[in-house]
């Protein structure tokens, strides 16, 4: 269980294993934009910038190796969206899944959304194991059999063959969006779900394709006017009525579909004051919420803006319970990271399992975990170097004065093109995924 | 992990410095905006400050018009164009995109290299 009593201080993490190629080079398509395990933990999906879906399946627990946990091996991999060009529009539609988010599972077969800039699809995973033998005007590869050879009749029979994995794109969610799709989230009703872009956010009904219900509008009579977007969505966890969204101006509002059909009008908003002397040209870009994520519990949510990440209790408003630095030593560097357009970079965070400590990525491949319980921070690095088997990952350190001590990195050596900004953590174990540019890792925690 | 204390306290130092010192030096946000209004110093003065969200939502347009491109073909058929010095004055007809300058996108035909 994961959690259970230990905070940061008893966990330690170790090299699982390592997806991808090793090469320095890296291909457009293979740079992994999105990173999600499914609701049991057993199956572990990535997307790409070349549309493509790779599913991994947690190894059954041998009881040869009892300390370690199961490996994740290929399950099934199929190319979700192509790139499109909308000739109406002069519109490039890139094939990038920007979200994979998994349906609880309701019978045999697996489901999942995906989302490029414009489409929706859901897909479904399903295993065969079995084919059917026996026919009678059949032969075996296929060729019809002259009947009058036949002489006796047989039942065909189901045997077992190889296992295949097969995808199958059950609908196709299209045309519902102007902007560009940044979110996606199931209902906890498992009959709904909502689409969010820059400006809008629309309802789904699962099993109608060819509608849809707009819940938000935010864009404004005169586009001259626009003053903010809609950054990420998210549907509560337990309550289906409930969602939030947040904006490019670090604020998050929370509607209630209860209330009217259209949420324009939020039922809470939340927003730290800001102090007007520390305002710079960079606040509102660095305030700009990249990623907002429900606790499990549904108590909490938290949000991911460029240099911190904040806690906020549903209850309040006002300003977030707890906020954690995740590389304030970057306020120094903000023109260059303007610069190079890093400043836009949009990391994620996660929560484990059960809310206690939450992880956000960050440059050189370094990822952050914060212990809500223990106060206690982390910076672990994703790299090849530490990837023998069951290694346990050293602590990282930044070092922002001038004295450098050994096996610190100093600021100006970090790599700005080494960054993570997918993760994943399981939601039962201390098993996390991280995403580099083109590699996934999956660590574990260490048991003895 | 006994790094730990040592991290969350050289963060509570530097903050600290940074109030100190407020007075007398200028935060380090201040001092990046101030670097970056040297290089660039027309940034920012736009009313609204919309740019940058207009620029994330036209993400993808690529611009093609069929007079031009036809214009463009019907140059090119009639004579070698010189390949002149490059000028800063663009001409409208010979420079915009056309289908064929835009990249190919094809769909990945290759798997990814995750599942290998």
């Amino acid at each position: 269980m994961a959690g259970t009593g230990d905070g940061s201080s008893d966990v330690q993490w170790c090299f699982s294993q390592v997806k991808g190629a090793i090469d320095d080079e890296v291909a457009e398509a293979d740079v992994i934009s999105t990173v999600e395990f499914n609701h049991s933990g057993e199956l572990l999906a990535t997307g790409d910038k070349g549309g493509r879906v790779v599913i991994f399946q947690q190894e059954p627990e041998s009881k040869n190796q009892p300390q370690c946990r199961g490996e994740y091996n290929v399950y099934s991999t199929f190319q979700s969206h192509e790139p499109e060009f909308d000739y109406l529009k002069s519109l490039e539609i890139e094939e990038k899944i920007n979200k994979i988010r998994w349906l609880p599972q309701k019978n045999a077969a697996q489901f999942l959304l995906s989302t490029n800039d414009k489409t929706i699809k859901l897909w479904k995973i399903s295993e065969r194991d079995k084919r059917p033998e026996g026919y009678n005007l059949k032969e075996e590869d296929g060729r019809y059999r002259d009947f009058n050879t036949v002489t006796t009749l047989r039942v065909p029979v189901f045997m077992p063959m190889d296992l295949m994995v097969e995808a199958s794109p059950r609908r196709v969610f299209a045309n519902a969006h102007t902007y560009h799709i940044n979110s996606i989230s199931v209902n906890s009703d498992c009959e709904t779900y909502l689409s969010a872009d820059d400006l809008r956010i629309n309802l789904w009904n699962l099993e109608i394709n060819d509608r849809s219900f707009n819940i938000v509008d935010i864009k404004p009579a005169n586009m001259e006017e626009l003053t903010e977007v809609i950054t990420a969505a998210e549907f509560h966890p337990n309550q289906c009525n409930t969602f939030v969204y947040s904006s490019s101006k670090g604020t998050i509002r929370l509607c209630d579909m209860r209330a009217a059909a259209l949420c324009d009008q939020h039922t809470k908003l939340f927003e730290e004051p800001e102090d007007p002397n520390n305002r710079s040209f960079f606040s509102e870009i660095i305030s700009s919420i990249s990623d907002v994520k429900f606790s499990h519990s549904g108590r909490y949510m938290m949000t991911r803006d460029y240099l911190s990440v904040k806690v906020w209790d549903l209850n309040m408003e006002t300003r977030p319970v707890e906020t954690y630095q995740v590389h304030d030593y970057l306020r120094s560097k903000l023109c260059s990271l303007y610069e190079n357009d890093c400043i836009f970079d949009k990391f994620e965070c996660c929560w484990n399992g059960n809310d206690s400590v939450v992880m956000t990525g960050s440059y050189n491949n370094f990822f952050r975990m914060f212990d809500r319980g223990y106060r206690q921070d982390v910076t672990l690095e994703a790299s090849r170097e530490n990837s023998k088997p069951r290694s346990v990952l050293k602590p990282r350190k930044v070092s922002t004065g001038g004295k450098r001590k050994k096996d610190e990195i100093s600021v100006d050596c970090l790599d700005f093109n080494k960054k993570i900004l997918h993760t994943a953590w399981h939601p039962l174990d201390n098993i996390i995924a991280v995403a580099t540019t083109n590699n996934l890792y999956i660590f574990q925690e260490k048991l003895n | 992990m006994s790094g730990d204390n040592e991290e969350t306290q050289t963060t509570e130092e530097t903050t600290m410095d940074d109030k100190e010192t407020q007075d007398k030096v200028i935060s380090p946000e201040k001092a990046e905006e101030a670097k970056l209004k040297a290089k660039y110093p027309n940034i920012g003065n736009k009313p609204g400050g919309s740019d940058l969200l207009r620029k994330r939502l036209t993400k993808g347009q690529k611009y093609f018009d069929s007079g031009d491109y036809n214009m463009a073909k019907a140059k090119i058929k009639n004579k070698q164009l010189p390949t002149a010095a490059p000028e800063k004055t663009e001409i409208t007809g010979d420079h915009i995109p056309t289908p064929q300058d835009l990249p190919q996108r094809k769909p990945s035909l290759v798997a990814s290299k995750l599942a290998g």
